[in-house]
């Protein structure tokens, strides 16, 4: 076993090289390397928990500015249907008022159109007497050679348009 | 030896030889012959500090060699946290050392090098660099403990709510326990790298002998011999593995024990 056959011729320059190599890999890799990689995953560990944080932050923010906006939102739409309820309910008013002035100017020429008719038809009826008293008188001085005097004539021209 | 008579002599691979005849030197009349056990020692080191150099771009996105490396700091980065808590991360540098430098260690001695004529030699298989890397590790658990506690840590010796009269008898074992903490932690990877060792060399002297023997021999004892060494193979990277982790593992709990006592 050279393990201890040689321990005696070996162990110290065993020990020695040991001593320098694991020296050299404790200063350079233990204290000189690791500590800046475990640098390098704390600082990457601490950017994820801090990039997670802001980003919490932003969704926070958007949701409480969404929420602002609705509220608005709702305000303004509230305002919008009572705006337009006003409106057409003063437009409603407009066109009730325009349509009656509207029937009361109808009505008016209406009747003055009846009235008119009326005084028109008398007229034309009052002239058909005359023509017919004018006929008659003519009629019966020519078949009868009596002169019947005017008031008689219409009389009877009166009576024969009422019985006829 | 290896040639004579084609046997196979497992223990050779463990032998201690100077790298050449150049590098006898001596410090002070103390001998630091500069020999394959040094130069495996120097290759590991090597090696890992290009391992953790190249994973050290400090990227935000980790390419592949960061991600190797980060992976290997935070397992024991979790492991010193896990058993020393906060404080643990001050040990970090030198358990993250102890477990990279026992476990480069153990692999790089069980490359099939051989193969092409350069011959692996694991330094973790002699118990006096093991018993170094454990004897530095119980001598930090004593400074840590002395230092942080003072005379107070002898009352790691007497477990929390032991009966007064059980004091004498309890002190004496878990001192005795403490005491053989150094021994074990630098046996246990000793034994375990030699054993592997061992055993491949064995079952390969098997797979030779047993195909030089005949094509009887070859098929009876040769491939059986092959199959199981694959499998030992990878078992023992497995150890390679798990024997570093281990003996930094114990580590973090010995300097537990120093930290917060009980």
């Amino acid at each position: 076993m050279p393990q201890i056959a040689q321990l005696a011729e070996t162990f110290s320059s065993q020990i020695f090289w040991l001593l320098v190599f694991f020296g050299i890999t404790f200063f350079v890799v233990g204290r000189g390397m690791v500590p800046r990689v475990m640098d390098t995953m704390d600082s990457r560990a601490k950017q994820i928990t801090d990039d997670i944080a802001a980003a919490q932050a932003a969704r926070d923010q958007a949701d409480k500015e969404e929420e602002a906006w609705r509220v608005r939102e709702n305000e303004n739409r509230a305002r919008a249907q009572a705006l337009i309820a006003e409106a057409k309910a003063e437009a409603a008013a407009k066109s009730e008022k325009k349509i009656a002035a509207a029937q009361k100017r109808l009505d008016k020429k209406l009747e003055e159109a009846d009235q008119e008719l009326a005084a028109t038809r008398e007229a034309a009826l009052g002239e058909i007497e005359e023509v017919a008293t004018d006929a008659a008188q003519d009629i019966v001085s020519r078949l009868a050679g009596v002169t019947v005097t005017k008031p008689v004539a219409s009389k009877a021209v009166k009576e024969a348009l009422a019985h006829g | 030896m290896a040639a004579e008579e084609g046997k196979v002599d497992p223990m050779h691979q463990f032998t201690i030889e100077p790298v050449g005849s150049w590098a006898h030197w001596e410090i002070a009349g103390v001998d630091v012959t500069f020999t394959n056990s040094a130069l495996w020692m120097l290759i590991t080191t090597v090696v890992l500090i290009a391992f953790v150099q190249m994973g050290n771009k400090r990227q935000l996105i980790p390419g592949r060699w960061q991600m190797a490396v980060e992976s290997l700091t935070g397992f024991v980065d979790n492991m010193v946290q896990a058993n020393i808590g906060k404080q643990g991360r001050k040990y970090l540098p030198y358990v993250f050392s102890l477990f990279s430098f026992i476990l480069f260690a153990n692999i790089l001695g069980l490359l099939p090098l051989g193969v092409a004529g350069i011959h692996p030699f694991t330094f973790t298989s002699h118990f006096t660099v093991t018993g170094i890397l454990a004897v530095i590790s119980f001598s930090i658990v004593l400074l840590v403990g002395f230092w942080k506690h003072g005379l107070k840590f002898f009352t790691l010796f007497v477990p929390h709510g032991t009966p007064l009269p059980m004091i004498p008898i309890i002190a004496p074992i878990e001192f005795i326990s403490f005491m053989v903490r150094p021994f074990s932690l630098g046996l246990r990877l000793f034994v375990a790298m030699m054993a592997g060792h061992v055993l491949l060399e064995v079952l390969s002297s098997f797979v030779i002998d047993g195909t030089n023997a005949g094509i009887g021999f070859g098929v009876l004892v040769g491939l059986p011999s092959f199959l199981l060494m694959i499998g030992i193979c990878a078992l023992e990277l497995l150890v390679a593995g798990i024997q570093a982790y281990v003996f930094a593992l114990l580590t973090a709990l010995y300097i537990n024990d120093a930290e917060n006592l009980h």
